[in-house]
């Protein structure tokens, strides 16, 4: 039976959204359960272990600690539908606004890494498929093997001491220098976007500086991804039987490759590039813990650290919320994108 | 004479040493229709793509003389290859399935190939697109320029790319299997089409295939091919007359309605005929 | 039989005589696929000699990997130090090879965790369909939605730093893949002609799942596993990295680096040499892994 394609379209319009909310709940449910059982008592965090014992209890009572965790779990899953996060016990302030204030800066630096893998990534991978074995194959293959292979940390650390230290290319760590900090006035909250907003070019010159190192290292690591999954793709394809027919009506090698060939992988690479920029978020963590970057992944390792719960829950649901969309992204761009589907 | 093949070699690497596909063989076509015969692995294709160089990257292929009116396919240079490949002779593929980019419209793809000869606008492309899908009797042609390949039967897809190779009015014309992916009803519409086209156009038709009778009908000359030689060569006409115990084994294997027999007669193949 | 394992032209017949000599014949041609690929056996040695160093860390090391030595901190690598001292003026030579085997214990534990539960998941959905198919795959698309590594660390912090908790929580990130991986193999493999013809004959699900599905699932996993043995390194040493996982006295490469990490500029090699090992030691995996792959399917790579 054939339904009408509008009727199609609202079907799986329909699973895609109740298995989002299905995922989501999932990922709420995960992240609360782990965020309550944490063993460091909160409260004593914010009191101190040497607090009264009745002021501590005042302070479970208003936290809502005192309640049966279903309870909790119900009084935290309504303040989320409302956009509430709760306070962080660090900062003070309530998790949003701290989302708000981080979030723009992990954003900032994945994408500028996400820019530099995509261009350097996808060029290498079809480069290397066409001229396949080559001298120039073989050394993109064991780049994108060490890419693949090396821990941020080291990569990171590694960059800082030959950028940074022994060649004096880059500035430090941090997103712009000291002299500069809040000097722009915050309307993205992307420090080079707001600087030039501003007309600050001495800001943005310099905030850009502080991107380069940071970006490069995350965008190192996935643009191994790319390459590798480009050429892959592209090898596959330049099998493919309508590459001869393309080779045959006498068309240049170059639309062959990249009319033909390219054309036919590029919706898988669209869903290659979503989740890598997917992945870029993880590896923001490590890469920004290294480079002092002020980004949500700095904040939930601090959270961690000091068990403070409310920003902890915050920022992982934030960072699946965005992991899923990107999946989805994936997911519809190969819908929308593929005559086939 | 619009191909003359002489002492053509293609080998691939092997574990060891080289493995030769198609070993040593000579052919000639001029203004007519060729049929290329033989069972799968016999080198038939492997012929055809060295004629246009489009062989797989690992293969090695070494002639005495390898020509395409009178130009050196092996010397050639790959600009000179791009003036026969799609402008002086078209190239048709066994399944459309495959062979037509499934990310492009049949339109767009026609069009392709019409405008890499004639520098026209992209309106005028799509015109002559819609004229060629006519020509190979698409009903519908404004419809089906706008179709993907997936959105389109066998048959259709295959006069796609027939009309897309006819698009830059080549000289040869040359068919690997057009036909052995299709219903056995469509086959025999393809193959009086590509007669007609060819017979109207003045080409010259190489059709390759495993269907020795049908080759026989269709074609003037018939080749044999087993296990890289051609084994005989003969005119359609003289079919009956085979000498060579293959080709003889071939027509042999084929039922027959007017001379019906209770069981058919099994190949045995000769060590001898490899020599 | 032993004696014939050496003997060329019995394992290379194109007509084997047994099924053991079939078998045998088709392992020996992996292998000299495998052998014939330098960068997968420089990986496949370079393994064995890490799982060696991990063994005989006892018989190998110089020092003593907790003993300090407050006057001996932070030197460059020389003759009594090979790799020179870490800040509290321990051998970090030393450290090293006894890092070595936390850093394979754990991926052998997340490894012997994983597979089996994977695997079980995986065929049991892709056998069973219905019900169980469509709570199993949600289940692992909740846990695919996260991000691996936050909800590691999430994880992590709930239960206690330490190793036991990041095994636990590597393992509980990494499983969802190799479901997927011996579902997907299920699927094809249980409406093949031979799995009806057993049924027929009589075998229960279980039989079926454990006789013949799940060894046809085995390699792909296998190669699965070898190619995600060197994210389970970089996974484990990142979180030792953020301070979650082995902690501070322990020789773990991950938070050797941490502890290290503020000499960078002066003592450079303090914190890049447990690095560099934690390159080496995922390059070499992933250089196996690949080398695997292709002997096992030449047309990918």
């Amino acid at each position: 039976m054939t339904r009408h394609p509008t009727v199609q379209m609202l079907i799986r319009l329909g699973t895609t959204v109740s298995s989002l909310a299905i995922t989501m709940f999932g990922l709420v449910l995960v992240t609360f359960f782990i965020g309550r059982v944490i063993p460091i008592d909160p409260v004593l965090t914010i009191l101190g272990d040497h607090a009264r014992p009745e002021l501590v209890e005042r302070l479970r009572m208003e936290l809502g600690l005192d309640k049966p965790l279903p309870v909790q779990f119900w009084i935290y899953l309504k303040n989320l539908l409302q956009g509430d996060l709760g306070r962080s016990v660090m900062t003070t302030n309530r998790v949003v606004d701290d989302i708000r204030l981080y979030f723009p800066a992990t954003v900032e630096l994945g994408t500028v890494a996400m820019i530099f893998a995509t261009v350097a990534g996808i060029p290498l991978g079809v480069l290397s498929a066409v001229r396949r074995n080559s001298a120039l194959d073989q050394a993109v293959r064991v780049f994108s093997l060490v890419g693949h292979s090396i821990p941020i940390p080291v990569l990171g650390l590694g960059s800082l001491l030959v950028f940074y230290a022994w060649l004096g290319w880059a500035p430090g760590t941090g997103r712009v220098g000291v002299g500069y900090v809040g000097l722009t006035p915050s309307v993205t909250g992307f420090l080079t976007v707001d600087a030039l907003i501003a007309g600050d070019t001495e800001v943005f010159w310099d905030a850009a500086a502080h991107l380069m190192l940071p970006a490069g290292v995350l965008a190192y690591f996935s643009m191994a991804y790319i390459s590798r999954m480009t050429r892959a793709f592209m090898i596959d394809a330049l099998a493919g039987e309508y590459v001869i027919t393309a080779r045959a009506k006498g068309l240049s090698p170059a639309r062959v490759i990249w009319r033909h060939a390219f054309g036919n992988i590029a919706v898988r690479l669209v869903t290659v590039l979503a989740l890598t920029y997917a992945g870029l978020l993880e590896g923001a963590v490590v890469t920004e813990m290294i480079f002092s970057w002020p980004g949500i992944g700095q904040y939930l390792t601090v959270s961690l650290l000091n068990a403070d719960m409310n920003a902890v829950i915050g920022a992982t649901l934030l960072v699946g919320f965005v992991y899923m969309l990107l999946n989805l992204f994936a997911d519809a761009a190969y819908r929308i994108l593929d005559p086939r589907v | 004479m619009l191909v003359e093949i002489s002492g053509l070699t293609v080998s691939f690497p092997a574990r060891q040493g080289r493995h030769v596909a198609v070993r040593d063989v000579s052919m000639t076509l001029g203004t007519e229709k060729l049929g290329i015969v033989g069972e799968s692995g016999s080198g038939k294709s492997l012929t055809a793509r060295a004629l246009l160089r489009l062989l797989p990257p690992a293969a090695e292929a070494t002639a005495k003389a390898l020509r395409f009116d009178g130009i050196d396919v092996l010397a050639a240079s790959e600009k000179q290859m791009g003036q026969i490949r799609g402008r002086r002779a078209g190239l048709i593929l066994q399944d459309p399935k495959f062979s037509l980019n499934p990310i492009m419209t049949a339109g767009d793809q026609i069009a392709e190939a019409w405008r890499n000869r004639r520098k026209g606008s992209r309106r005028e492309a799509r015109e002559a697109a819609i004229d060629l899908l006519a020509q190979v009797q698409i009903r519908d042609p404004r419809r089906v320029a706008d179709a993907y390949p997936h959105e389109l039967s066998g048959g259709m897809g295959q006069r796609v790319m027939i009309a897309m190779m006819l698009a830059p009015d080549p000289e040869l014309l040359i068919a690997d299997e057009p036909t052995s992916a299709l219903d056995a009803s469509v086959q025999a519409e393809i193959l009086k089409l590509m007669e007609d086209l060819v017979s109207r156009r003045n080409m010259g038709l190489m059709l390759i295939s495993h269907d020795l009778p049908l080759v026989g009908h269709f074609c003037d000359r018939v080749a044999v091919m087993y296990a890289g030689r051609v084994v005989e060569e003969l005119a359609a006409s003289e079919l009956a007359k085979a000498q060579h115990p293959y080709t003889r084994a071939l027509l042999d294997c084929m039922p027959s309605l007017t001379h019906p027999r209770p069981r058919l007669p099994v190949m045995v193949r000769d060590p001898a005929w490899l020599a | 039989m032993t004696a014939r394992l050496f003997d060329r032209a019995w394992l290379l017949s194109d007509s084997p005589q047994s099924r053991t000599q079939a078998a045998w014949g088709r392992r020996y041609r992996l292998w000299r696929d495998f052998r014939a690929n330098r960068p997968a056996l420089i990986g496949f040695v370079t393994v064995m000699a890490l799982l060696l160093c991990a063994i005989f860390a006892p018989l190998l090391a110089t020092h003593d990997p907790v003993a300090q030595n407050l006057g001996q901190r932070l030197q460059p690598p020389s003759a009594a130090h090979w790799l020179g001292t870490d800040e509290l003026g321990r051998d970090v030579y030393s450290r090293l090879l006894y890092g070595a085997r936390i850093t394979l214990g754990m991926v052998l534990a997340v490894v012997a965790l994983v597979a089996p539960v994977g695997l079980a998941i995986g065929c049991i959905a892709g056998y069973y369909r219905g019900i169980a198919d469509v709570v199993l795959m949600r289940v692992t698309d909740v846990f695919l939605a996260f991000p691996r590594l936050i909800l590691a660390l999430a994880f992590v912090a709930a239960i206690k730093p330490g190793m036991t908790s990041a095994v636990i929580a590597i393992a509980l990130t990494t499983w969802p893949p190799y479901a997927r991986l011996a579902r997907a193999e299920t699927l094809t493999i249980r409406d093949a002609d031979y799995i009806a013809a057993v049924r027929m004959a009589g075998a229960s699900p279980g039989r079926i799942i454990l006789r013949h599905i799940m060894p046809l699932c085995l390699g792909s996993l296998i190669v699965r596993v070898t190619l995600d043995m060197s994210s389970i390194i970089i996974f484990a040493a990142s979180l030792g990295f953020l301070g979650m996982g082995a902690q501070a006295p322990s020789p773990e490469w991950g938070t050797m680096i941490a502890t290290a990490r503020r000499f960078l500029l002066d003592q450079w090699w303090v914190p890049l040499i447990p690095g560099i090992a934690i390159l080496v030691a995922s390059l070499a995996f992933n250089m196996m892994g690949d080398g695997l792959r292709d002997a096992l399917d030449p047309k990918q790579g």
